[in-house]
């Protein structure tokens, strides 16, 4: 039951952190990352930043944190163990890409940006979990 | 058009890697906010809870860092809602998919060295910028 508490709890943290990040960083302005895709004209590379800021964290941090036997909470380490490159992947890939250019929002700067108050992260949001609602209708990928 | 905002961009960012890392850390999961939000909606009963505060999380991370400093931009009005709801559409059903978005492959999947995240990122990158290139200096439709 503690243990419960203190993981919720840090679920919470860890979503708040992530949402400044997404702020500080403009991942929630969809001007701005369409100005990052978009090389051909007035290419604004900052977010290019914050990738490189999120991954070197996330790789010291991982490397040391994965070390240990179970997370500080006790909890089993969940990683994925797909390892095959399928059309699947690379599809879905291609395909959110497509989206993310289109809008300017991918899933998580799309959820933090309801803090903003105006309608299209609604509209977004609805949107994408139709769209993921289908995917799930589709035969499983591996037997 | 945006300015190149190298300092925010890094920051935000590395608190992006934060929050990935404390997941981790604490309670052993990837922050991946695709399947995060798809298993809050239709996850198991027990396992719904912590993803419902992770997405809250980011949502009053977001509100909290504009309430202190400003959004630092200004809101799209002016951008065709049909174009939102088509990304929307895709974003779902693609992330859906290829098992991840920008947080579960370009972050925590590159961060582990993960073949397949990092073909995922490849091409979602890719058909971004195409997607973009197409829309702005094509098509002509710029938010």
């Amino acid at each position: 039951m503690k243990r419960a508490l203190a993981q919720d709890s840090m679920a919470l943290l860890a979503g708040a952190l992530f949402g400044a990040g997404l702020a500080v960083s403009q991942m929630i302005n969809p001007r701005k990352v369409q100005a990052f895709l978009d090389l051909a004209g007035d290419w604004d590379p900052s977010l290019a930043l914050t990738m490189a800021g999120a991954l070197l964290v996330t790789s010291v941090g991982y490397r040391l944190v994965l070390k240990r036997p179970r997370s500080l909470l006790g909890e089993a380490f969940r990683l994925p163990s797909q390892q095959l490159i399928d059309s699947r992947l690379l599809l879905g890939a291609a395909l959110f890409g497509i989206g993310w250019g289109l809008g300017g929002y991918c899933p998580g700067p799309a959820i933090a940006a309801l803090a903003l108050g105006n309608l299209e992260p609604w509209l977004f949001l609805g949107a994408m979990l139709i769209g993921g609602l289908l995917a799930g209708r589709l035969p499983a990928a591996n037997p | 058009m945006t300015h190149f905002t190298p300092v925010s961009a890094f920051l935000g960012g590395c608190l992006i890697g934060l929050a990935a890392v404390l997941l981790m850390a604490m309670n052993g999961r990837i922050a991946g906010i695709s399947g995060i939000f798809q298993g809050a909606i239709d996850g198991t009963r027990g396992d719904r809870g912590w993803r419902w505060l992770f997405v809250g999380g980011l949502v009053l991370g977001a509100w909290l860092s504009i309430s202190m400093t400003g959004a630092g931009f200004s809101l799209r009005l002016d951008y065709p809602p049909a174009l939102v709801i088509a990304a929307g559409l895709v974003v779902g059903f693609g992330t859906r998919l290829g098992s991840g978005c920008t947080s579960g492959h370009g972050v925590c999947g590159i961060a582990r060295l993960s073949l397949r995240s990092v073909m995922a990122t490849l091409m979602f990158m890719l058909t971004g910028f195409i997607t973009v290139f197409f829309m702005r200096h094509l098509v002509g439709v710029a938010g």
